[in-house]
């Protein structure tokens, strides 16, 4: 069936038989494998974290210097800790200011139901479908194409949309891009993205001041003391520890970037999945995307920080990049034409 | 002190883990069980929501259409029926199937009266009308999710168990009964 290009067709298919790739996989096992590998990686992260916490401490200690066995061990320990602490400080803070950071960024204004009772309707429909509280709804002014969801937990979302997007788009083509918006606030995608880019950011600092301080102290004459005032032999597992840490604050950063970019991609495909389950028609979603590959111009209002949370990367050269075939690890979003494709294949 | 304290107290420690454990599943099932029953009034409350609107569009169409009695009285008359209708669940759905069917024959007309289509107020109570009737689709869709949890919650060991101890029932789905709606009418105004 296509879409009715007049005011309103949205289709309702109580129980269409919808798979997804590989076949008879069903919505719940997707939301369920997504949470588990999310889990894992944000596990994964916060050992780096804590791994790169431990490092400066060891690598500080070992190069200004020295110390021995006990010492090294209390202040890895102490590092581990210290890190541990400031993440959680840092990442309630992004938590709790993020999502109005965000909008006021994107040059966003709510608006109300008379300021555009479609757009309004189609919010108010899809909540209706997934059973969550209606998200704010706010617009920018912006003849781009693009649209964005924030909120820590479905009970403080906000969906917001360009004037660009709306006017282009069908009845059905913005439920779907709603649906996918307001999937991503359902799975608290939102959350895990802040916290994960606090992480990322944390590691990143870290690994940084690090350097620094390393460089500095080198250049200043600081250093390597002698570090024989413990015991002889402590000095080669020093260097080995040292050697350790160095690696680790040159890997770290980048398996960060890495971990945090495939777990945006992972969540841009369920957020699909999760439109298609509260719309039922997959088509409209595919339509909607078809017209954000054909747009030309890039986002005014988007900026690195927040990329990975707008239904496709607003950022110049990836705007250039979308016809692409490659895949590189540094995506926040899977290629268009993947996306499309799986969406397809849920139309059987 | 002697082994048989610490046999016993160790089966405290189990029984009162195993009493917590059996609390958890009660909750866990409890609150699916409420979330469904929400669900089940969200539609309630979109169905009522479209009655409302209902007058104030057979009014605008009277000021543009007034010889076309069959089309409206086919309406109101509709409406009450859906108001009015009893048989349960079944009963409810084919009734308000029946106003779904009304309605769309009465848009239909629109297209012969340019002037009507033109005017604001229907335009607004077209995409209401239509937004209402997605809301009541996507209300049946979630209840029928919500339900389904449920029962699976029930269903599963162990907490079947537990469900079977409380007597917690199966719920019924918001199905149609008749082939024929099945086909999901294309709401299309």
């Amino acid at each position: 069936m296509t879409p009715n290009t007049g005011t309103s067709s949205v289709i309702h298919r109580e129980r269409e038989p919808v798979r997804a790739l590989p076949h008879n996989v069903t919505f719940n096992d997707l939301i369920r494998s997504n949470k588990r590998k999310s889990v894992l990686l944000m596990i994964g992260m916060s050992l780096l974290l804590v791994a790169v916490g431990a490092a400066v401490a060891a690598g500080l200690t070992v190069w200004g210097g020295g110390a021995d066995g006990a010492g090294l061990m209390i202040s890895v320990a102490v590092g581990a800790v210290v890190a541990a602490v400031v993440a959680v400080i840092a990442s309630t803070w992004s938590l709790y200011g993020g999502s109005s950071a965000v909008l006021r960024i994107a040059d966003a204004r709510e608006i109300e139901k008379k300021d555009d009772p479609q757009l309004f309707n189609v919010v108010e429909e899809l909540s209706i479908a997934a059973g969550t509280p209606m998200p704010k709804v706010y617009v920018m002014d912006d003849p781009g194409l693009n649209a964005f969801a924030t909120g820590r937990d479905p009970e403080h979302g906000a969906v917001a949309i360009t004037t660009g997007l709306r006017m282009a788009l069908s009845r059905d083509e913005l439920a779907g891009v709603m649906a996918h918006e307001i999937s991503h606030i359902r799975n608290y995608d939102i959350r895990f993205a802040m916290l994960m880019a606090t992480m990322v950011g944390m590691i990143v600092l870290a690994s940084d001041a690090f350097w620094r301080i390393m460089f500095y102290g080198s250049i200043t004459g600081h250093g390597r003391r002698s570090s024989r005032g413990g015991k002889d032999g402590g000095g080669a597992a020093q260097i080995i520890i040292l050697v350790i840490a160095l690696l680790l604050m040159i890997i770290a950063p980048t398996l960060a970037m890495i971990i945090r970019f495939a777990v945006s991609r992972q969540r841009e495909f369920l957020a699909d999945a999760g439109a298609v389950e509260l719309t039922r028609y997959p088509q409209g979603l595919i339509g909607a995307l078809e017209k954000l590959g054909g747009c030309k111009h890039p986002l005014q209002g988007g900026n690195r920080a927040t990329a990975h949370m707008y239904i496709v990367n607003p950022l110049k050269n990836a705007v250039k990049r979308q016809g692409h075939e490659r895949s590189s690890t540094f995506r926040t979003h899977p290629p268009l034409h993947d996306r499309i494709d799986r969406l397809r294949a849920l139309i059987e | 002190m002697g082994p048989t304290l610490i046999v016993l107290i160790v089966l405290g420690v189990l029984a009162v883990l195993i009493i917590f454990w059996m609390i958890g599943m009660y909750n866990g099932i409890k609150r699916k069980q409420i979330g469904a029953d929400q669900a089940w009034s969200d539609i309630d409350v979109q169905l009522k929501r479209r009655y409302n609107l209902i007058p104030n569009l057979v009014e605008t169409v009277k000021g543009y259409a007034s010889h076309e009695r069959e089309t409206l009285e086919g309406v109101i008359k509709a409406r009450q029926q859906a108001i009015d209708a009893s048989g349960g669940v079944a009963g409810q759905a084919q009734a308000e199937n029946f106003l779904s069917g009304a309605l769309r024959q009465l848009f239909a007309l629109s297209e012969s009266y340019p002037d009507l289509k033109a005017n604001q107020n229907f335009g607004q109570l077209q995409e209401e009308l239509a937004s209402t009737e997605n809301k009541i689709g996507f209300a049946r869709q979630h209840y029928n999710r919500s339900a389904a949890q449920y029962n699976e919650a029930i269903a599963l060991f162990p907490a079947n168990m537990v469900a079977g101890m409380f007597n917690f029932k199966d719920m019924d789905y918001f199905e149609l009964e008749d082939t024929a709606q099945r086909e999901a009418p294309k709401v299309e105004f």
